[in-house]
């Protein structure tokens, strides 16, 4: 091989490398995001069963049910539409009634979700930022406050 | 008293930063003597202040002076000795501190080790690190002032986030830090380099060891963090690709090609240009790490700063520094001349290609993380990129990447014989297929990846061997003779072996807890059994817990093979003074075969306890290998070339002048 074909090859290689490597990304991109709403938005963008999304608000006071076993539900609301979740597992050390949540899963037919993973995060201030952008978006929070009616 | 010689010993180190930065650069400029000589002085008192910075927030984390307000609202009288010490960086200003205080020790250094170094590019490499100490501390006595008075004196402190309150973690960030700021000097060398338009092997050998060290620090200050979230969180994960971790895993990537790029300017002149833009790039992931975890932007137990202000202040000095050094490069670079040539079939080829692969695969990461913040920005619309995607585009990067390892080491310089490296390989390659083939046997109709994971990782850890036994010629002479030759080998080289092995112990690691861990939830009461692997746990029952700074519930659960008991653990829930903020203890059974992973949950309405049970076999593998690849890097640093004023660049001839 010549000097140039030398260096043509190595460029070839290179660029056909990364070109795999943009394909793969734009790929997984398209089909891996999961997107972020609140009840209210899952009812206002008719969700499809089973589309798996991350869903955020309050725990709403009083709705934590343990119906035996290791299943647990709850009540998430962002003060406007609620949506009741069902969870199988533990729950994080911060979860509470009135307190933000992060849970990710899939819509069932009948209108619940069924969440394989319920965040948390590690502050006692205890109010993931996702579900703090939102709740202030539909004018439920207060800066400072925290949620309120 | 003391607080307040901290935070003037602060504004001192700020004014001989400046003072560190501009004189060196204006005297190498001229050819100055005196002001290029004052470089070394000014590195040296500008340490000396950031420590004594430094030991004056630790004093007042000490002896819990609550008047000071950082003090106040991250620790707790009650606390113990060694979280009142990481107290000290476990929050935003303090943390910026080390960040300053761990540079200035990384300048010291090299001001102190680096007698060889020409003087010009000595005093400019310490402008650069002195530019970016100005530009850090500047960000902390404006914005970040962690010795703030708080009137009136409260009486307690707030307390550190019990998380946080964790030997893994407390020294997780300093190790961290260690890497990331590590990451300067290559960074600083880089940018003085350009400065004086040459780049040649003794560049590349006075870059490396720096390099070297921080990439250690980096392997071990993540597998520390990961170490952590397996333990601590409960979650019975060991890598989640939350943004936070792929902030320090991107700075990894970079470093570790970096590492492998510099060998070939080192060893034959070639690849200088893409050597230093590198170098660049690995920092710049650190400033951007740096600023993603520490702006708040991202949600995540390291946001400590929810100030806005703060976030803008580092996002400037991280365009100034990124900005600033790609203009230099994009006007400098071109008068670097490229230097040997090889063929694609050689060690370099073998390193381009090693590059190419960490640099794609640190593409795809960092698209990850910043696609949510930039869509979010753009259209307002929330996404998560979570573990599909970077399963999808990690690991399909960088398995060919993995398979080629051992053999690229075989590959001679310049011009290599694919085949003859094949055949030297051949006992490497037979073990390994056949351990696929048994795991192919064992796991019937389990995933591919399965028994090519396992193939992939013994390829790496025979790969390696085979190369070290042929270097010493085993089997081929008497063993005293293949002894003493292990002895006389540079270190460099079996400081490569150690860390291709210890990744093909991680990647076992990986394969085996991502596709044979056993998940179990299971509502238990006390005496009850459930399985979980090829073990039985018994939750005995609970006992109430009295620490130092927290109350709570102890879970004894005993752990059965077959009949036989061989071990006993306890699971913990704890609630923390003073806030009352809960957290879970694990109980881990740990063992070379796997470790039994217990969770007590809460209380079911009938009275039990909801427990997560895990069996995650071969998962210490994964930090096993970790050590062993910091042990290869440690070895490496001690090579004789590194030490025995080997740098010398009047001794080669083949330096390039600019112009």
């Amino acid at each position: 091989m010549t000097r140039k074909q030398k260096r043509l090859s190595v460029i070839v290689g290179g660029l056909a490398i990364l070109g795999l490597a943009a394909g793969l990304v734009l790929y997984a991109l398209r089909d891996t995001i999961v997107f972020f709403y609140t009840p209210s938005e899952i009812s206002e963008k008719n969700v499809l069963p089973g589309t798996r999304l991350r869903l955020g608000g309050l725990v709403e006071e009083g709705s934590i049910s343990r119906t035996g076993g290791t299943t647990v539900s709850f009540v998430v609301t962002d003060t406007i539409k609620t949506l009741n979740v069902s969870y199988t597992g533990q729950l994080p050390d911060l979860f509470r009634e009135g307190q933000g949540v992060v849970a990710e899963g899939v819509l069932d037919a009948s209108g619940g979700f069924i969440a394989d993973t319920v965040l948390a995060k590690h502050d006692e201030n205890y109010m993931p930022k996702d579900v703090a952008d939102k709740l202030k978006e539909k004018g439920v929070w207060q800066e400072g406050k925290g949620a309120g009616p | 008293m003391i607080a307040e010689i901290g935070h003037f010993a602060l504004i001192l180190a700020l004014a001989v930063a400046a003072f560190q930065t501009l004189v060196p650069l204006i005297g190498a400029e001229r050819g100055n003597r005196q002001m290029i000589a004052s470089a070394v002085p000014a590195t040296l008192i500008q340490l000396v202040l950031v420590y004594v910075a430094f030991a004056a927030l630790t004093h007042a984390y000490l002896i819990s002076d609550f008047s000071v307000r950082n003090v106040f609202e991250n620790s707790h009288s009650a606390k113990p000795l060694l979280y009142k010490i990481s107290g000290v960086w476990g929050n935003h200003e303090g943390s910026m501190l080390l960040w300053v205080f761990i540079l200035a020790s990384f300048g010291g250094a090299v001001a102190i080790f680096g007698d060889n170094l020409p003087p010009t590019l000595k005093a400019r490499v310490l402008a650069v690190q002195g530019s970016i100490g100005f530009a850090f501390l500047l960000f902390i006595v404006v914005a970040s002032n962690p010795f703030a008075r708080l009137i009136p004196v409260p009486i307690e402190g707030n307390g550190l986030n019990p998380v946080l309150q964790d030997p893994a973690l407390a020294f997780h960030p300093p190790f961290l830090y260690a890497g990331y700021v590590g990451l300067s000097v290559a960074f600083s060398f880089a940018i003085a380099a350009l400065i004086e338009g040459k780049v040649d092997a003794a560049w590349a050998r006075w870059v490396r060891p720096w390099t070297l060290a921080a990439w250690m620090f980096l392997t071990i200050g993540i597998s520390m963090g990961s170490w952590w979230a397996y333990y601590e969180l409960g979650w019975g994960g060991w890598w989640f690709w939350d943004p936070v971790e792929n902030a320090s895993f991107m700075p990894w990537l970079v470093a570790t090609a970096l590492l492998h790029s510099a060998i070939v300017v080192e060893k034959r002149n070639a690849l200088k240009v893409w050597t230093v833009l590198l170098s660049i790039l690995a920092f710049s992931l650190s400033l951007l790490g740096t600023f993603l975890v520490r702006s708040g932007v991202l949600t995540s137990v390291h946001a400590f700063a929810v100030d806005p202000e703060r976030g803008i202040f580092i996002l400037g000095i991280l365009c100034f520094f990124i900005g600033g050094a790609l203009t230099l490069f994009a006007w400098r670079a071109p008068a670097l001349k490229a230097g040997g040539f090889f063929s694609p079939i050689s060690r370099e080829g073998g390193l381009v290609l090693n590059n190419l692969f960490l640099c794609a695969a640190c593409a795809a990461v960092l698209i990850g993380t910043l696609y949510p913040l930039a869509l979010e920005t753009v259209t307002g619309e929330k996404i998560s990129v979570g573990p599909p995607y970077f399963n999808l585009t990690f690991g399909p990067i960088m398995l060919p990447l993995l398979l080629l390892v051992p053999l690229g080491a075989q590959l001679s310089w310049k011009r290599a014989d694919l085949f003859a490296a094949l055949q030297r390989l051949w006992a490497a390659a037979a073990l390994a297929v056949s351990l696929g083939v048994l795991v192919l046997i064992a796991t019937e109709r389990g995933p591919w990846l399965a028994p090519f994971g396992m193939a992939l990782g013994a390829w790496l850890i025979f790969g390696s061997l085979a190369d070290l036994a042929q270097r010493i010629a085993l089997f081929r002479s008497p063993l005293a003779a293949s002894l003493s030759r292990l002895v006389g080998l540079p270190r460099s080289s079996l400081g490569m072996t150690c860390a291709h092995a210890g990744l093909g112990l991680m990647i076992i690691g990986i394969i085996a807890i991502t596709l044979w861990k056993v998940e179990h939830i299971v509502a238990m009461k006390p005496g009850e059994r459930a399985d979980v692997g090829d073990y039985t746990v018994q939750f005995v029952g609970e006992t109430p817990l009295t620490g130092e700074n927290y109350t709570g519930r102890a879970g004894q659960f005993r752990i059965f093979r077959g009949e036989t008991e061989i071990a006993s653990v306890v699971s913990e829930k704890r609630e923390f003074k003073p806030m009352g903020t809960p957290t879970t203890e694990v109980g881990l059974h740990q063992a070379l075969a796997g470790d039994v992973y217990v969770v007590m949950g809460d209380k079911t309405a009938d009275g039990a306890r909801v427990v997560r049970l895990y069996f995650n076999p071969l998962v210490s593998l994964i930090w096993l290998g970790a050590l062993i690849m910091f042990f290869g890097g440690a070895l490496s640093l001690t090579d004789r070339r590194y030490r025995v004023g080997a740098p010398k660049r009047k001794l080669t001839p083949a330096g390039v002048p600019a112009e």
